[in-house]
């Protein structure tokens, strides 16, 4: 089958089938100017080495993730590739500007929602999408949370089409996870590959834990006595994030805490340490809204605090992220982003959405109906790659069973037109070739606004022309670098 | 440190001295099985083997016939039972697992090498293996195991639980491996000259405690030296004096400026044990003896609880 052309961010406009040609001709976009240096004047034989040995530190360090449905307790490598994603300063200060525009008005449409809900009253969202939302949480209402900051850690997925323009795929607002990923492939880059570094001059990512703590502790509780106390709320070593948890608490220095370790007791949360209970004041939890309190949410759930919620809703402990953040990020509520950024900045948003059909409105259903073999569909609340039709590549009878899905329920899913992502060289068994790479940079915010650290964490899409991006869906890492201006 | 931490690290503690425990046991009672010793029959040797380990309810039945066959699989290779080596060595490497953070990377490879070498390890694989190469192998993971630790984690707060979990297991296997021995040997004495011998030789090893004895004496051996350097020689690695001193220690360091219920439980048994003499605790029964110090040990493991927020 022959591919549409797409962007190759090292070598332009590009081919699967004229790829090798470009290559040749060594005419690179010029944020790749070291990269391609590096690659043609390094001996492949030393390239195969430091890949197994890349191979060899990950698995050292145990940087592995668990695999939902796969053998209980099966712990696997996230594929790592070497040649790293590079973007120039300029796109990247323009694309940071808009994370943060994009990040600022989600956190006052989730303060809105849980408010005065004045957005559905001027008729940007209509209310219909809150009150059927699943992901509405009513025992939110009236909850006032320090510095009205509801989404402390976002990660945005953000892909490029062609030059100049970033879309913005999805919003993670609840417990986005990957920036371990980020942080050790840039350790294992540096590790690796010293010289071209140097001569890159690639912006530091480093201080992303320090900046993950103060946007923490700056949301502690305005009664907080002396210094506010931080833990990670991890639901244990079977998550498939686990890794993550314990990096992220080891490198801020805080406790990793699971529920049973924690207790509620006179309108405070506490920690059970072997010198007493300790005050918690601000819990950044890696666990679901639904599994954070049995006593509120579901009883079943082992994972919670039993009272956390009302110790929460009385302002006697802080959570990062706030409960209810979903009805937010979920895709039915995705579309209305670009107009809740022009509504409550009076901004236009720097960043575009890819156009959205919406399944539940009629005309967009038949049209979506008419085009499944050109659209991608997504389930409105799924996530991580499940549960989705990519037209192009399914057969006759996914897109029957699509059919039927979204006929049975049309609000449960949105379609996009099929976006040729960008690609990025990658060395893959047949030597360097081309993969569709996205982007989820990751946005702190504090009482003192938001902080993008220059990076993010590069998804590669490692089967030929796939792509899917989701690491339990066979996807793979690369570092990704930012030049400094 | 979080409570749950402080746990996690006295059961790996607990398990993997349990787990070298089980082997110690069971290798001394193959030895004595195939030397003949146990006076009246094969099988009172396994019945003072069961007994020794802690009277698991499967085998209560007095009616029950051991054999060695069952006896092994169960305190071995056994997974549905909690007794055996494997069990033990699954719940050490389990603890270790949410301990990533805590404890060296050395430590976590140890526990789960030897995890993954038991993992599929049955009946007939043992026996293929044999028996004493196998015990062998588990002393071995065990002291490997305890020296990692020694050498390369930080001897801090993390380092005092995991210890006061080996001691605090160690101690139990010693009160138990001597209370059932000394009444089981007690009569054998005027039987035959090369009884004690070979029976309290055993006891001995299964304490590695057989050079040390002769170090110890210089003489041959008798049972109530066999039990003064099991209860209450300070050198002895094993004894419960040496064991009550090391969990008396451990637990002064982690209560740092506090008063602790546990520290006091912990010294008075250490007195108990140090400024005891062997001929008085003999006359006045060593099982009476031997029963107290193990109910100490139990109301320790219950302060523990309460002085540090665990459930153990």
């Amino acid at each position: 089958m022959t591919m549409p052309p797409f962007l190759d961010e090292m070598y332009g406009p590009c081919t699967l089938e004229d790829f090798a040609a470009r290559r040749a001709s060594s005419q690179v976009r010029s944020p790749y100017r070291h990269i391609d240096e590096w690659l043609q004047s390094t001996d492949p034989a030393v390239f195969a080495s430091k890949r197994e040995e890349a191979d060899l530190i990950f698995r050292r360090v145990g940087i592995t993730f668990n695999v939902y449905g796969d053998q209980a307790g099966t712990e696997r490598l996230i594929p790592f590739d070497i040649i790293p994603r590079v973007l120039a300063a300029d796109e990247w200060s323009r694309l940071a500007t808009g994370l943060v525009q994009r990040v600022k008005a989600l956190n006052m449409f989730l303060h809105d929602i849980y408010h005065g809900q004045e957005a559905v009253r001027a008729g940007v969202v209509p209310e219909a999408h809150l009150l059927h939302n699943s992901l509405f949480r009513p025992e939110m209402k009236g909850v006032d949370l320090p510095g009205n900051v509801y989404v402390n850690i976002a990660g945005i997925d953000i892909v490029r089409v062609e030059e100049g323009s970033f879309y913005v795929l999805e919003d993670n607002l609840r417990t986005p996870s990957g920036v371990s990923y980020m942080l050790q492939n840039r350790a294992v880059m540096m590790r690796l590959f010293p010289q071209v570094f140097a001569k890159a001059r690639v912006a530091p990512i480093d201080h992303y834990c320090q900046e993950l703590l103060r946007s923490l502790r700056s949301v502690a509780p305005t009664s907080t006595e002396g210094e506010p106390t931080v833990v990670v709320m991890t639901p244990g070593p079977y998550n498939s994030a686990y890794f993550e948890h314990t990096f992220l608490a080891e490198q801020m220095g805080v406790e990793l805490a699971e529920g049973q370790d924690l207790f509620v007791r006179d309108n405070a949360v506490y920690m059970r340490t072997t010198m007493g209970p300790r005050r918690v004041h601000v819990i950044y939890r890696r666990v679901d809204d639904d599994s954070l309190d049995p006593l509120a949410f579901r009883p079943d759930s082992m994972l919670g605090v039993p009272g956390l919620l009302s110790v929460y809703r009385n302002g006697g402990v802080t959570l990062a992220n706030a409960i209810g953040t979903g009805v937010a990020d979920d895709k039915s509520s995705y579309p209305y982003v670009p107009d809740l950024i022009q509504f409550y900045l009076g901004e236009k948003p720097i960043l575009s959405n890819v156009p959205t059909y919406r399944c539940a409105r009629d005309e967009d259903r038949s049209y979506v109906l008419e085009h499944l073999p050109e659209l991608v569909v997504k389930q409105t609340q799924g996530s991580g790659g499940y549960g989705m039709l990519i037209g192009p590549r399914s057969t006759k009878e996914e897109q029957m069973k699509f059919r039927a899905l979204i006929l049975a329920r049309p609000d449960g899913y949105i379609a996009q037109p099929t976006l040729a992502l960008s690609s990025c060289p990658t060395f893959v068994e047949e030597g360097i070739a081309p993969r569709h790479i996205d982007l989820r940079p990751f946005i702190l915010t504090g009482t003192h606004g938001s902080v993008v650290v220059p990076g993010g964490l590069t998804r590669v899409a490692l089967t030929r022309g796939s792509l899917v991006v989701n690491s339990s869906q066979g996807g793979g890492t690369k570092d990704t670098w930012v030049l400094r201006p | 440190m979080l409570s749950r931490t402080a746990e996690n690290l006295y059961w790996t503690g607990r398990y993997m001295e349990r787990a070298e425990n089980l082997a110690r046991v069971l290798d001394v009672s193959h030895r004595n099985a195939l030397l003949g010793l146990s006076g009246a029959s094969p099988e009172s040797e396994w019945r003072d083997a069961v007994a020794s380990l802690g009277n698991p309810p499967q085998f209560a039945d007095p009616e029950h016939r051991l054999d060695e066959v069952e006896v092994t699989r169960f305190f071995t290779v056994d997974g549905d039972s909690t007794w055996s080596i494997k069990f033990c060595v699954r719940a050490a490497r389990e603890n270790a697992r949410a301990l990533r953070a805590v404890i060296s990377t050395e430590m976590w490879e140890s526990l789960n090498t030897t995890w993954l070498a038991l993992r599929d390890l049955d009946e007939s694989g043992l026996r293929s293996r044999g028996l004493r190469e196998f015990f062998d192998w588990v002393k071995d993971r065990s002291h490997l195991f305890r020296g990692v630790t020694h050498g390369t984690t930080l001897h801090n707060d993390a380092f005092h639980f995991l210890r006061l979990g080996t001691f605090l297991e160690r101690a139990d296997g010693t009160a138990r491996l001597l209370d059932t021995k000394y009444q089981a040997l007690a009569d054998m004495d005027a039987e035959a000259p090369g009884a004690t011998y070979y029976a309290w030789g055993a006891v001995l090893r299964q304490a590695s405690a057989f050079r040390a004895y002769h170090q110890t004496y210089h003489d041959v051996i008798t049972p109530p030296r066999v039990a003064e350097l099991l209860l209450l020689r300070p050198e002895m690695p094993r004894s419960l004096r040496f064991c009550a001193n090391q969990v008396s220690e451990h637990l002064d360091a982690l209560a740092s400026t506090r008063d602790l219920e546990a520290q006091r439980l912990a010294g008075e048994l250490h007195a108990q044990l140090r400024f005891a003499r062997i001929d008085r605790v003999l006359a006045r029964g060593l099982h009476d003896f031997l029963g107290n110090v193990t109910e100490r040990l139990a109301q320790l493991s219950t302060q523990l609880a309460q002085d540090f927020l665990m459930t153990v």
